[in-house]
């Protein structure tokens, strides 16, 4: 029909023409013009389909070139605006058009090329901040300070090794939280320094900075709950220029617990010798002036003689104890160091050489063994016994070797060719001070073993021909004894710093941004009001939508009764492993803490938390924050799947199950199919807290009540 | 009968010496051995001036101090602290608990025996 239509117009614009010519025409000129048409109609109409043919051939070479290529032209332009990669267009049509193509082209190129630059800048700077993260992350780990970078409202961003360390000295619950809920991402370093106090040294920071003085930290001490003494050291942190408002604070902290008081008894002592020297002295004194009296009788003088006897003594044996303490003090304080025992031997050799002037002949030494030392003292030792041997009238050519012994010891020998004969004994060797030409120490042979904890004789090996000084020393174990768990703990999440407190309004705020504490219990049973008791407690963090596996809680709990035999095949714990584990009163404290300012998230959750509030009152903790279950989230998740079993729901979502049926093992499961559903919430428009609480209590597993 | 003078450490080798010096100044010598002794002997006895140990097991010479000038009855008692204490802090808390000298051990007897008349006159 589409194609009819022209020729149906041209046929009608035809016939209209013809009828305007017969109606110009009289009656006799129709009559005339008829015979002349008559036998040519057929020309006419042929002249006219020819012209019809030719007008409609160029029509349509006109739209060809200049509609439709033009609406292809867009089609393909809009397809490159969408995606930089779709093909190039093809120049078709007429020239201006084939010359527009080309310059769209261009231009499409062009873009491409700024995509690929942007997208290179943008991988090479994330790359670098990444590369910069982990720098800091593992000078973090390695410095011998704690660290603790907070935002600028005290949540921690970044923490390393030694203030875990620390932490878990601070914590009140070391033995089961282990200081994981004082320390963690996310968390308020508040819990630990007094909110006012680092209010105070921000200001004091402030002002100083007001003053143009450039110092910008500021130290103080405060003490712990716990009762440590620490020292802090704050230094703010500021975005780009100075005089920018704050928006954290690096924290140096140091326990001087210890130091102040081994200060404090250093300064008793002082003050205790002081004062019994005065009283001796005025006894002295006043007992001379006596004996100044010339009427004095025998018996009197010899009285007050024996008052300044007896005061001398008193004082020499206070100052010889006095030496003795110190000396102790010098002993307690040095603290050993491991060390590979081949280059404890190159230093020995070494420093032998220096005093003595003598190459040592040789050195056997056991590769691989390290030695836990105070390799100063040893190298000084060893050396002041060369000095020694070497004073003899014949300096026996001197060898060491260092070789593994029973019961985590090795022996260090300084040897020397004696023969049959037994050794020769340099006098004093073991007990006097060290002398030597470039100074001493006041410690003997004896005192530098001792500090090891270890032993020194003098052997002869008669069968050998040989005698040795042999140091009975530690082997350093338990190298990476403390790495802790396998993969390495997330110690920084600098996305903190953009989170303040104020955007804090729990229910409004997107999942994904929540802290989350994911936790599972085993029981004796399932019936916590019937006297079932909770056996263990396991629980991950989740902080701003990351697993948290180095902050763990993991800990056993002595239920107080049996553990029914029927129920170890399901958690695997028998009786005598709960036998000395703290009781629910002291875990549930340290869990409370742990779980502090994070939301809580279980499978089947409501069965947990039956037991948490049935032990309220005899703990007196009460979990208050929201709650969370993962076996109604992903009922919301997936609500046409059959089983939301655990199992289930993880091989469903890709989750490898490790540690099924241990609090922990579960709770780190639970966290990774926690993490799992979020996405899957949010495409059905559950992104806040309030939207998946009201979701999961819709979903039809919220009916079931236990 | 002369002056009683009351002598109270817990020092016996400082006390040997001290009152044989006040016995030959001519004076009554009591002594007492620790604190609440001496406040004892000062309520029973009522020495003119007391030499007082500030370091006394048990009741210290500063407890015996204000005890003495809180008690209308013994209230004038001259005090002479001794001390082997020697800070500023520890003077001054000797002049605060109401001693009327204080002299820091050791110390000279004859200085000692000048001030106990100069305070007695």
């Amino acid at each position: 029909m589409a194609a009819l239509a022209p020729g149906l117009a041209l046929a009608a614009w035809l016939a209209l023409g013809a009828l305007l010519v017969g109606a110009t025409l009289s009656g006799e000129e129709r009559t005339l013009a008829r015979p002349l048409l008559a036998g040519r109609e057929a020309l006419l109409f042929g002249w006219w389909l020819l012209a019809a043919l030719l007008g409609g051939w160029m029509s349509s070479r006109l739209h060809e070139a200049h509609v439709a290529a033009t609406g292809r032209l867009t089609d393909a332009t809009r397809l490159l605006v969408g995606d930089v990669n779709a093909p190039a267009l093809v120049p078709a049509g007429a020239k201006q058009q084939r010359l527009l193509a080309e310059a769209i082209n261009a231009l499409a190129s062009d873009r491409r090329a700024l995509k690929a630059d942007m997208a290179r800048l943008v991988e090479e700077a994330s790359g670098k901040v990444a590369l910069e993260r982990d720098q800091l992350g593992t000078l973090m780990a390695e410095l011998n300070q704690s660290v603790i970078v907070c935002n600028a409202d005290g949540r921690i961003l970044l923490y390393n090794g030694r203030a875990r360390a620390l932490f878990r000295r601070l914590s009140t619950a070391p033995a089961i939280a282990g200081g994981a809920e004082l320390i963690g991402l996310g968390r308020s370093i508040h819990a630990v320094i007094d909110k006012a106090l680092i209010a105070h040294a921000i200001e004091a920071i402030e002002r100083r900075a007001a003053r143009g003085e450039g110092a910008a930290s500021s130290r103080f001490v405060t003490t712990t709950p716990a009762g440590h003494l620490l020292q802090v050291s704050l230094a703010p942190v500021r975005p780009g220029a100075a005089g920018a408002p704050l928006s954290g604070y690096v924290l140096l902290l140091d326990d001087i617990t210890e130091d102040y008081a081994a200060q404090s008894r250093r300064d008793e002592r002082l003050t205790r010798l002081t004062e019994a020297s005065r009283a001796s002295l005025a006894s002295m004194q006043a007992a001379l002036d006596m004996l100044d009296y010339p009427d004095l009788d025998a018996a009197e003088r010899e009285g007050f003689l024996a008052v300044v006897r007896d005061e001398v003594n008193t004082l020499s044996a206070r100052l010889s104890d006095l030496a003795a303490d110190a000396s102790e003090d010098l002993l307690t304080r040095w603290p050993l160091q491991e060390m590979l025992g081949a280059d404890l031997l190159t230093a020995a050799a070494q420093r032998i050489e220096a005093t003595t002037g003598q190459a040592v002949a040789g050195t056997e030494v056991d590769d691989g063994l390290w030695l836990n030392v105070d390799s100063f003292a040893l190298t000084q030792t060893l050396a002041f016994l060369a000095h020694r041997l070497h004073e003899t009238p014949d300096r026996p050519p001197l060898t060491l070797r260092l070789a593994p012994a029973a019961g985590g010891w090795a022996h260090l020998d300084l040897v020397w060719p004696t023969g049959e004969d037994a050794p020769h004994r340099p006098k004093g060797w073991r007990t006097e001070p060290m002398q030597l030409a470039e100074g001493g120490s006041p410690l003997s042979a004896r005192d530098v073993a001792e500090r090891h904890g270890g032993e020194i004789w003098l052997a002869h090996d008669r069968p050998r021909g040989q005698s040795f000084f042999r140091f009975l020393l530690p082997v350093a174990t338990g190298r990476d004894a403390e790495a802790g768990p396998p993969e390495r703990p997330e110690y920084y999440d600098f996305d903190l710093f953009a989170v303040s407190d104020a955007a804090r309004a729990l229910e409004d705020r997107p999942l994904a941004a929540l802290a989350y504490t994911v936790f599972d219990t085993e029981t004796t049973g399932l019936d916590p009001a019937g006297g079932d008791e909770i056996i263990q407690m396991g629980a991950v963090r989740i902080v701003n939508g990351k697993l948290l596996r180095g902050e763990r809680f993991d800990q056993l709990v002595d239920p107080g009764r049996s553990i029914p035999e029927a129920s170890i095949p399901f958690h695997g714990i028998r009786p005598e492993m709960v036998r000395g584990q703290p009781r629910i009163t002291e875990v549930l404290p340290a869990f409370h803490a742990f779980a502090a300012e994070t939301v809580l998230v279980g499978h089947n959750v409501a069965f947990d938390m039956r037991f948490l509030q049935l032990k309220e009152a005899a703990t007196g903790v009460r979990f208050e924050q929201p709650v969370l279950d993962t076996l109604l989230l992903a009922s919301v998740a997936q609500p046409d799947e059959i089983s939301h079993s655990l199992e289930a729901i993880a091989a469903r979502l890709g989750v490898t199950v490790s540690g099924r049926h241990s609090a922990a093992g579960d709770a780190l499961t639970t966290a990774q199919v926690f993490l799992k559903l979020l996405p899957l919430l949010g495409q059905r428009g559950v992104a806040t807290l309030g939207q998946a609480r009201a979701a999961a209590e819709a979903s039809y597993y919220a009916r079931l009540r236990y | 009968m002369g002056t009683k003078v009351l002598i109270a450490d817990d020092e016996p080798n400082i006390v040997v010496s001290l009152s044989f010096m006040m016995k030959r100044e001519g004076y009554e010598v009591l002594i007492a051995r620790d604190g609440s002794e001496a406040l004892a002997m000062i309520r029973a006895e009522k020495p003119r001036l007391v030499l007082l140990d500030a370091m006394m097991p048990g009741m210290t010479g500063f407890d015996v101090c204000e005890a003495v000038r809180a008690d209308p009855e013994v209230r004038e008692t001259r005090i002479l602290m001794l001390t082997a204490k020697g800070r500023e802090s520890d003077v001054a808390r000797g002049l605060g608990a109401g001693a009327d000298a204080y002299i820091t051990k050791p110390f000279s007897t004859r200085d000692l025996a000048a001030r106990v008349r100069d305070m007695l006159a």
